[in-house]
């Protein structure tokens, strides 16, 4: 599904290398976790993927299902299956979140050369995967995050990508501002989209989101590179010992 | 204390003024009362004079073209997309390049509605007319000097006299159609609506190369006018357009411009709330490519208890295209509970593009609740980059970013229908823009 080759990556405005050699590979149907101490390039690695600007490729190569995916804009990108649910969802006010969404959906559709659907029938399909979200009709109307709380956003994020039914979904800190039934409710929207044909790859700082998320492989980020990879037991070794000691065992 | 601003009369601007006047004999055949008022105005402009760069409240703009002694050519745009009240069920009143046109209008009957040309008033003994016609332009002239609505009250041949009783059942929709490059145009309106009385008053077209708007309102206790005005879309125009209301109690005017294109565009909005609970809402929407500049000055005077004024103007600006607000909420002693608002924004596309904004409070009565917003700024990028990373591309984002910038300007027009036909033109010429 997607291919990070040695990836290299450094501010553009600083001239500062954030990520340096990233090797990853996340296979369809598996849920992969990176976890990692703050400033080890986590957030950097999902915008990058997501084409964000102010970062240099500088070395390496990220592939989506085949496709070079650092060619593309980041619409292209959402179009070809990547979604990216972020850390800090971003206000947008004067746009309403079902425009925000149906605008999203048919632009997608669209790219990929699939028929527009109409108003009516988008809304069909969005109310029952809000419901599922105990997202109600007034958030559907309001413009998009604003004023919502942080539970909200974070839901809100879920509810685009159970819409946009993406490939290759990428969870930034999406536990970070949660309250444990919030985090309940987020885990179980992914989890509903977990399927053979599609992806997650699950950053996060602290273990407790992968308590609902029930993660593949879990990998170790430090300093930009990763640094292990093992099964779920590692993120429990996380939990009880924190970062250290891995960072000492791999020095 | 509410010192008047008083220009410096260098000899320019009294022979300018005189210039003015020359190019425009006062139309003839008038009543007497009509005649005064006429020759008041003329003494007006003649003691302010024309007004120049060196005038506070022409800093920013440049009147010179509104001042030279005939307009450069400004060819007619295609209409290609229409008037923009087709579909609006309105009683409509054609212009072209400034002359009204009976043969393109329709019927101007209306139940509990008089309408009648501007000619036809001034020749009558109408007393309504009479309190109204260059009366608001000259209490206007109080405390800021605006020449250029006094050279209208003077020459102004065009336009319509409305006095409601009751509410109007549909819109009146004045329609400016332009169609000679060299038109130049002076267009008179003057609203009454007595008490309790509604009206729905639309506006709508480029007029002609250069125009000389002004339209004044005096609305009775508990009347409500709403005004959606749309100035647009040849490049080259330049126009400058005065509106003057006078509110009595609980009386309520809202107003709102779409501007698009146009070289020169200088809005004047002068309001004065002078009964108690009266309400005024302005509100401005311009989207700017290029050799423009809008110019919004705006001065709300509360003069009553517990009246609310909101101003709510967006520019969105490109390419070299220039924006001013220049907006003053004067609240005079006595004037205790007043709720004043105020926000101007500007949206900078590309970096060569400007925004000068000066927003002013004046307030002599201590409970009061005003506050003033300005800010100026780019796309947010952040927004620009979440709305991307969902899918839609970069200019339909783009766009959807400036439509909802504007859209609060939009949002202030009560009915949604009109609204939304607004907003449905906007999309449009943004989309058609980055095609």
């Amino acid at each position: 599904m997607l291919e990070i080759r040695n990836l290299h990556v450094k501010l553009e405005e600083e001239d500062k290398a954030i990520l340096k050699g990233v090797d990853l590979t996340v296979e369809a149907g598996k849920v992969h976790a990176i976890m990692g101490p703050n400033g080890s390039g986590k957030s950097t690695l999902s915008y990058v993927l997501a084409g964000r600007e102010g970062y240099e490729v500088t070395e390496g190569s990220v592939t989506l299902l085949g496709k070079d995916l650092l060619e593309m804009e980041p619409e292209e990108r959402a179009a070809a299956g990547l979604f990216l649910a972020f850390q800090y969802p971003v206000e947008i006010p004067g746009v309403g979140n079902m425009t925000f969404l149906r605008t999203a959906y048919n632009a997608q559709r669209k790219a990929r050369g699939e028929p527009e659907v109409s108003a009516a029938e988008f809304l069909k399909i969005v109310r029952e995967k809000a419901k599922a979200l105990k997202i109600d009709a007034e958030m559907l109307k309001r413009p998009v995050n604003v004023g919502f709380s942080g539970g909200e956003k974070k839901r809100n994020e879920i509810l685009q990508m159970a819409v946009l039914e993406p490939k290759m979904c990428i969870l930034d800190e999406t536990d970070s501002g949660l309250d444990v039934d919030a985090m309940k409710l987020v885990a179980e929207g992914v989890n509903a989209l977990r399927d053979a044909g599609r992806a997650f790859l699950v950053i996060t700082h602290y273990q407790r989101l992968l308590d609902h998320i029930a993660p593949d492989v879990v990998h170790i980020m430090a300093d930009g590179r990763i640094v292990k990879t093992g099964g779920p037991e590692l993120a429990l070794e996380v939990e009880r010992n924190g970062y250290s000691d891995i960072l000492a065992e791999v020095a | 204390m509410l010192a008047p601003i008083r220009t410096r009369k260098t000899p320019q601007k009294l022979e300018a003024a005189e210039a003015l006047l020359a190019a425009r004999p006062a139309p003839e055949g008038e009543a007497r009362w009509a005649r005064e008022a006429r020759a008041a105005a003329e003494a007006r402009l003649r003691e302010m004079g024309a007004p120049a760069r060196r005038d506070e409240y022409w800093k920013y703009t440049d009147p010179a073209p509104l001042l030279q002694p005939a307009p450069d050519a400004a060819p007619a745009m295609a209409d290609d997309e229409g008037p923009l009240w087709a579909g609006t069920d309105a009683l409509r009143l054609v212009f072209v390049d400034g002359v009204f046109r009976p043969d393109l209008s329709d019927d101007p009957r209306m139940e509990g509605v008089e309408i009648a040309p501007l000619s036809e008033a001034l020749a009558a003994d109408i007393h309504w007319a009479a309190d109204l016609f260059g009366r608001l332009e000259a209490e206007g002239q109080s405390q800021v000097e605006r020449p250029l609505a006094a050279l209208n009250t003077a020459c102004a041949a065009q336009g319509f006299a409305i006095r409601a009783t009751g509410k109007a059942a549909r819109p009146i929709d004045l329609r400016y159609v332009h169609e000679d490059p060299r038109a130049d145009a002076m267009v008179r309106n003057l609203v009454r609506l007595e008490p309790g009385a509604e009206l729905t008053l639309l506006e709508e077209g480029a007029v002609a190369a250069r125009a000389n708007m002004c339209l004044e309102v005096s609305l009775a206790e508990g009347a409500r006018l709403h005004h959606v005005r749309a100035q647009g879309r040849d490049h080259e125009r330049v126009g400058a357009a005065h509106i003057f209301a006078l509110l009595d109690a609980e009386a309520s005017f809202k107003s709102f411009t779409l501007t698009a294109n146009g070289r020169l565009t200088r809005n004047e909005t002068v309001v004065r709330l002078a009964g108690d609970g009266a309400s005024a809402h302005l509100a401005g929407a311009c989207v700017g490519d290029g050799a423009f500049l809008h110019d919004d000055t705006v001065f709300i005077t509360h003069d009553a208890v517990g009246c609310e004024s909101r101003q709510v103007f967006k520019k969105v600006l490109r390419e070299g295209a220039r924006g001013v607000f220049q907006g003053k909420i004067l609240v005079r002693p006595g004037a205790q509970k007043t709720d004043g608002y105020q926000l101007s924004q500007g949206l900078l596309l590309t970096e060569n593009a400007e925004f000068d904004s000066k927003p002013e409070l004046e307030i002599y009565a201590d409970d009061v609740a005003c506050s003033h917003g300005s800010t100026v700024g780019a796309v947010d990028e952040t927004a620009l980059f979440y709305l991307r990373s969902r899918g839609i591309p970069a200019d339909a984002a783009r766009n959807m970013l400036v439509l909802a910038f504007l859209d609060e300007a939009v949002a202030e027009i009560e009915d949604e229908a009109l609204a939304d036909v607004v907003r449905a033109r906007v999309a449009a010429w943004l989309e058609r823009r980055s095609r």
